[in-house]
């Protein structure tokens, strides 16, 4: 092998695994959501009038509405691509909604446009499942323990609280969203929304007591721009 | 077939008289103060529509009996004074029976509704909505804060749509969803219904108040015994009627004044 074609190879070597190494096609919008100021208390839970599932408890659950995690993150944050993106057809898995200890798990959850939600209820008690949609069709469902899980999809993008008629302290949310580029905080507030092609984007960050907040990123290759949110916490 | 229709009749007459006599199914025993004067109204109405109940039955056996198989062509006897006698006697028997029973009533009556709580009752606010009762205390200022419906929010638990922020006699009200209350401590409820009609009914406290929207009913009572009683809802209110219900602890004093301190933390 001649000097020429050690070096050739080497160099589609190295091309070869830049490309590899590049990582995901597109780059990433990642960053955190935090809060100033201070939060309202949440409220404990009292689920004396369904002792099926308040035994479930050794001490009361608490409301969910405002949920705070090391650092000042908020959690239960949906951050999303709000413009920029085009619709995407929903995928073929069912996103899950489960009643459990008279409680809905997860308090939020975010699926898209036409994709299958399944509603399972896991408790001794039955449930009426009530979602309080402003744009997409209302209903609800009542659904005694041990029978299959509903099925149910929206077929417009929206956020959606959700109540159960017969235990007035359930309350959960649906995020319907039109991409698949969205994500839901945890403990730390932290996001990262990733594959997005070469674009302007608009991110935004929905919190059901403290509403929304925007900002536009640029992505041009593979970079990770950082996005952060700060919200305003209210005292009550 | 008639002298049977007539055995049969006198049969059940006395079949269904039996539960009744022998207080095969007696209510839950009497913990309130007012409860013995309701108890004897109950019984006094069993009592008279029991008597008139065989009276009739047995009439009623006995002229079957007799005149079961004859071939109608004696002659008919006639209530004396006509369809005019038998309407004016059924119109005072009745009336009087139904007279008597709303007269004896009246104390009963007036003493939970018409009478006013003693000075130092506790008030506590009753909030019925589909399909929880929820509770309010006023707490140290004694004073309850206004209620902003268009604040209710079940999601963060504001249950009476109350506003701490700019109401300054809603920051210490203490909101529950179980009703605790001392022994022998009269207790003034203050009743409103969130959305549509319910029931607040508690056997054992002989308490049973229908809630009407929009209507603020007021009602004052005194448990005499501590224990746990069931709070149910007894007004058909929508899907959820058969889980609505709420319990009702009746504490020692010292016990109460623990359970609203630790209510009152988790405010």
């Amino acid at each position: 092998m001649s000097m020429k074609h050690v070096i050739m190879a080497g160099l589609v070597t190295l091309a070869a695994s830049a490309v590899a190494l590049a990582g995901p096609a597109g780059g990433t919008v990642s960053g955190k959501v935090t809060y100033e100021g201070t939060p309202a208390k949440m409220k404990p839970i009292d689920m004396s009038k369904e002792p099926s599932c308040q035994k479930m408890y050794t001490t009361p659950p608490t409301v969910e509405t405002v949920v705070t995690g090391s650092g000042n993150s908020l959690q239960d944050v949906v951050v999303y691509i709000s413009a920029g993106a085009p619709d995407e057809a929903a995928p073929s898995t069912a996103a899950v909604f489960t009643q459990k200890g008279c409680r809905y798990i997860p308090h939020i959850l975010a699926f898209q446009v036409n994709q299958e939600i399944k509603i399972v209820n896991e408790d001794q008690t039955s449930h009426n499942i009530h979602p309080l949609p402003k744009v997409n069709r209302e209903w609800n469902k009542s659904q005694p323990p041990g029978t299959p899980p509903i099925s149910e999809k929206y077929d417009k993008a929206e956020f959606i609280p959700v109540k159960c008629n017969v235990h007035p302290w359930m309350h959960g949310n649906f995020a319907v969203l039109k991409n698949s580029h969205y994500a839901i905080t945890g403990d730390g507030g932290a996001f990262s929304l990733a594959n997005l092609p070469p674009g302007k984007y608009t991110v935004t960050a929905w919190q059901e007591s403290y509403g929304d907040q925007s900002q536009e990123v640029t992505i041009s290759g593979s970079e990770t721009k950082t996005v952060n949110f700060v919200f305003k916490a209210k005292p009550y | 077939m008639g002298k049977f229709l007539a055995v049969t009749i006198i049969v059940i007459a006395i079949a269904s008289a039996i539960p009744v006599v022998m207080h095969t199914w007696e209510p839950p025993a009497d913990i309130s103060t007012h409860g013995h004067l309701i108890d004897s109204q109950r019984d006094d109405t069993m009592i008279e529509a029991g008597v008139s109940f065989l009276a009739a039955q047995i009439l009623l056996a006995i002229f079957i009996w007799q005149f079961a198989g004859s071939k109608g062509d004696g002659k008919r006897k006639t209530f004396p004074g006509g369809a005019k006698g038998l309407v004016g006697a059924a119109l005072v028997l009745v009336g009087a029976e139904v007279l008597a029973l709303g007269a004896f009533g009246t104390k009963a009556w007036a003493t939970v509704y018409f009478t006013p709580p003693k000075a130092d009752a506790m008030p506590i606010q009753v909030q019925a909505g589909q399909f929880a009762f929820y509770f309010r205390y006023p707490g140290a200022d004694g004073k309850f804060g206004p209620i902003h419906p268009e604040m209710i929010n079940e999601g963060t638990q504001n249950l009476f749509g109350l506003d701490p922020e700019h109401d300054v006699e809603s920051r210490d009200d203490i909101v529950t969803a179980e009703m605790a209350i001392p022994v022998n401590k009269e207790i003034h409820l203050l009743m409103h219904a969130k959305d549509v009609s319910h029931s607040f009914y508690v056997p054992a406290l002989r308490v049973h108040q229908d809630f009407v929207p929009g209507l603020d009913l007021s009602l004052h009572f005194t448990a005499t015994q501590v224990g746990k009683y069931e709070i149910v809802c007894s007004q058909l209110c929508g899907l959820g009627h058969y889980n609505m219900r709420a319990y009702l602890e009746v504490m020692s004093q010292a016990d109460f004044d623990d359970w609203q301190k630790k209510q009152a933390a988790a405010q």
